[in-house]
């Protein structure tokens, strides 16, 4: 049957431009369609929304038992981002402490002014330039500096983390039927040396703290709310990449929607108060996440089918973004919309830990890019985009100013 | 027509959160005759959760919590005048100035009161309080911030527990006395009571149960001193609290012919209010904390609820179907919920946790402080309630819309090792409580039910 090869179509990279149409197509097989390889694959947001709130639902791929397209062999405890409650809860909160509410309620919006300035930096950089390239001269360089500046990461150590991040971000993607044996030997490599990397950074703050993440962290005076020292490494691992990689894709997505739609750059550049609504229908639009995987603990019926323990099921919710039956024409990306629970940020107990910066630095970064996009033109379309199914974003996005 | 239905006289009585939606959801669904919403406290709405938290504990002042505006909606608001009667006939609401205002159609959205202590001359005493009013709420939060030596509250409801909380936030030595077994036990049964009596006591909460205040005492010049209790005990305190639950506002309504009595007014699920025969009106609506309305999931009794969500959602109906056609009506199904925040706590809850026989502690534990309990009723689920773990209700309360089997199915990584042993619910009798319940069946207890005897095989 044609819905069985959804996923391989779907991760194919040809399709990597313009998956809706094959979202459109899982949506149209039913809520629940059976993979090839016995998986499954979940496009209708209310499904999606039921099972991202389900408890009998697991993110950890520890429990996955039926084959599935995943990279295996994954035998440390992964970061938070892949746990359960309790565990989960513990990691979570305590890596919340030093970044926001109620602990540090102020940390996030304290980076608003830096953020102002790194995207003034970066645009005038770009004064007197025809040519630029969205993710190189801005998108990147923005939520790395942020990111770095949070955790206390020197930027002169980029090319060390830009090597460690490619190889473990490329062990987050999906590809049926691929042999992602030596893909994963270099990300699990690559997550052990930078975790060592961040330990040791972390470790050289210890009472001697300077304003940041990795400083708290090891500086947390109770003992019972300190991370031991392979916990401090997987988690500021993940934050130090999720903190970044997303949101890259989040404001290339965003300069690309808006150059494909001259009248809604327009709008938005009359009525620069609409941006932060413009920003949530973005993470509607063109999330920067597409799929998260999901296991359930117990046989589970969902919409009349039953997923047995341990079977891997994959939650598009990038798809969900678009269902129709939740969302008034759904393909038009309008920053007006009124009814906006998108799963731009996920939904349920792992709803991302870094929304807030990720808003505040999209906000900016179109805030500022928006004013000298009125008469830029894309030089490709579509753009050349990442290997990344899951994580999807372009590569590079050169426009013409 | 729906033409005529958009235009004409409607009066809303009662300018809180019911009436202000109200009023928001007919502009937005396109009424464009005249609209007077009444109202008899002199304030423009506002909100009354924050009032036993965030303003009692001086990080909000009362006069902050006004209700956001969604929308103008051109209304004639008159402010700080009562209704006091209601002429069914003629279609006038009389007015405490002698004034009446003809309508078209009627909206009563009069909520609740305080319960006020019973000895008038008691309840009298400076440093007497009850906390409803925005006014009452500055005026016990400006004598906390006076420091008193100790302060008493009586009756362990969510408004009792949540002034504990926030006394002992703020370094205040409470008291607090209740009647019943343990605080919040007539809201959520006997298992999280348990936890919400450890969580007082934890916090130096002196937490007394089992005990009613008999006599408030005052220092001969009118200023309260102390209370004696039951047990034979006095508390010697500065303020004293009065958090014995609500009294719902109908007393305008006597002469009316409406179904109105102390648990509210009884209306169909399209919020229309019935008269005293039981027939359905077409012209008078009700809304908010003052409704009484039937509810399927719950055996169609008779639910009086003092919910925030429930006066919001329960406005919307009301005004959509008061500007609406009979076929495009739309009935009130909200399943019911309600949150609280108190010693550090966000406990949220979904359905009604009394229409219940028993409970499981399906995820998390009691020692964690970190749960989700489970209730049902007759074998289903009918509701739960969270406690820190708020992210989960949204599939608990798809198990109540569907009624799914009691005890929930098994499979969560953090589901408590005697999760598959249920325990009574131990919801007592409202009676021997000091408070009420937020959420009230007022139709028959459950357990008098009549048991349907389904076919097997
Ligand atoms: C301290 C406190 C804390 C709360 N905390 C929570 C919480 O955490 N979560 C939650 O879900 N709910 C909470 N609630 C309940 C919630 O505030 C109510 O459910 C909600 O206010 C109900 O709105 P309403 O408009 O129906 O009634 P009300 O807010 O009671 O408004 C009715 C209005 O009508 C006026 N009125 C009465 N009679 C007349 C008359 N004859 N003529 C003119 N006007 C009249 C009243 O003065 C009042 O202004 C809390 C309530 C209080 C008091």
């Amino acid at each position: 049957m044609d819905s069985e090869t959804l996923l391989a179509r779907i991760t194919d990279y040809e399709n990597r431009p313009n998956p809706y149409p094959l979202y459109a197509e899982l949506r149209e097989a039913g809520p629940v369609v059976r993979q090839a390889d016995g998986s499954y694959l979940i496009g209708t947001y209310h499904e999606i929304a039921a099972l991202l709130h389900d408890p009998r639902m697991s993110a950890d791929p520890r429990i996955r038992t039926a084959p599935s397209p995943y990279p295996s062999g994954e035998t440390v405890k992964p970061p938070f981002l892949r746990l359960d409650d309790p565990e989960h809860h513990r990691l979570r909160t305590l890596a919340m402490r030093p970044f926001g509410p109620p602990h540090s309620p102020g940390r996030v919006d304290a980076m608003r002014g830096e953020i102002t300035r790194i995207t003034g930096e970066l645009i005038e950089e770009l004064r007197d330039r025809k040519q630029i390239d969205i993710v190189d001269d801005f998108a990147y360089p923005l939520p790395i500096t942020v990111i770095c500046r949070l955790l206390g990461v020197p930027r002169e150590d980029e090319s060390l983390f830009q090597a460690w991040t490619d190889s473990i971000v490329a062990t987050a993607d999906i590809g049926p039927e691929e042999d992602t044996t030596e893909r994963d030997r270099t990300g699990r490599q690559a997550r052990q040396e930078m975790g060592l990397y961040l330990v040791n950074l972390a470790e050289q703050r210890r009472d001697r703290p300077t304003d940041d993440m990795l400083s708290a962290f090891v500086n947390e005076p109770d003992p019972a709310l300190r991370l031991s020292q392979e916990e401090l490494a997987e988690t500021t691992v993940l934050l130090f990449i999720a903190g970044h990689e997303t949101t890259v894709n989040l404001i290339t997505n965003g300069v690309l929607t808006l150059l494909r739609q001259p009248e809604q750059l327009d709008h938005l550049r009359r009525e620069p108060g609409l941006l932060p609504r413009a920003v949530e229908e973005l993470l509607r639009y063109e999330p920067p996440v597409h799929m998260r995987e999901r296991i359930p603990h117990a046989d589970i019926d969902i919409a009349g089918t039953t997923i047995s323990q341990g079977t891997s099921v994959v939650l598009a919710l990038a798809s969900g973004n678009r269902d129709p039956r939740r969302f008034h024409e759904p393909d038009r990306f309008d920053p007006t919309r009124p009814d906006n629970q998108h799963f731009g940020f996920g939904s349920g107990i792992h709803l991302c830990y870094g929304a807030p910066v990720a808003r505040l630095e999209a906000e900016a970064a179109l805030g500022t890019l928006i004013p000298h996009l009125s008469t830029a033109s894309l030089v490709q379309d579509p753009p050349p985009y990442r290997q990344n199914a899951m994580l999807r974003g372009p590569r590079h996005l050169p426009i013409q100013l | 027509m729906p033409g005529d239905l958009q235009d004409g006289r409607i009066v809303i009585v009662g300018a809180s959160l019911a009436g202000l939606r109200a009023a928001e959801t007919l502009r937005e669904e396109g009424f464009t005759g005249s609209l007077t919403v009444v109202g008899d406290e002199p304030h423009p709405p506002y909100d009354r959760p924050p009032l036993s938290k965030q303003v009692l504990l001086g990080k909000a002042s009362a006069d902050t919590t006004a209700l956001p505006m969604r929308r103008d909606t051109d209304a004639d608001w008159r402010l700080g005048v009562a209704a006091t009667g209601l002429d069914p006939l003629e279609k006038r609401v009389m007015l405490a100035d002698g004034e009446s205002l003809p309508f078209d159609r009627l909206l009563i959205a009069t909520g609740t009161r305080a319960r006020p202590w019973p000895n008038p001359e008691e309840a009298s005493l400076d440093g007497v309080f009850t906390l409803r009013t925005s006014d009452e709420a500055g005026g016990l939060a400006e004598r906390l911030a006076a420091g008193p030596g100790r302060v008493l509250v009586i009756g362990a409801g969510f408004t009792g527990s949540e002034i504990a909380s926030a006394c002992r936030e703020r370094g205040i030595e409470v008291t607090v006395a209740e009647r019943g077994p343990a605080p919040l036990v007539g809201a959520l049964g006997g298992t999280l009571s348990k936890l919400a009596a450890v969580m007082h006591r934890n916090h130096g909460v002196d937490l007394r149960c089992g005990v009613t205040v008999t006599t408030l005492r005052g220092d001969g010049n009118g200023r309260f001193t102390g209370a004696d209790l039951s047990d034979g005990s006095r508390v010697d305190a500065d303020v004293c609290v009065v958090a014995l639950g609500a009294v719902r506002n109908v007393e305008w309504l006597a002469e009316s012919g409406l179904a109105a009595g102390p648990r509210g007014v009884a209306c169909d699920a399209g919020c229309r209010a019935f008269n005293m025969y039981g027939i359905v009106t077409d012209d008078v609506f009700v809304a908010g904390d003052v409704s009484r309305f039937p509810h399927p999931l719950f055996g169609y009794q008779m639910l009086s609820l003092e919910h925030w969500g429930n006066a919001v959602a329960q406005a919307e109906v009301a005004a959509h179907n008061m500007v609406s056609p009979g076929p495009l009506r739309r009935p009130h199904l909200a399943v019911p919920t309600f949150w609280s925040t108190q010693f550090g706590l966000n406990i949220k809850s979904v359905g009604v946790p009394t229409y219940s026989d028993h409970v499981v502690i399906a995820q998390g534990s009691l020692e964690a402080r970190r749960l989700a309990v489970v209730y049902g009723f007759q074998g289903r689920v009918t509701a739960a309630v969270t406690v820190d773990m708020a992210k989960s209700l949204d599939y608990y309360k798809h198990l109540i819309e569907t009624a799914a089997p009691f005890p929930p199915p098994l499979g969560s990584a953090d589901r408590a090792i005697a999760a598959d042993i249920t325990i009574p619910s131990d919801v007592p009798d409202p009676s021997g409580l000091s408070h009420g319940p937020t959420v009230a069946l007022t139709g028959h207890l459950p357990d008098r039910r009549l048991t349907v005897v389904q076919p097997t095989g």
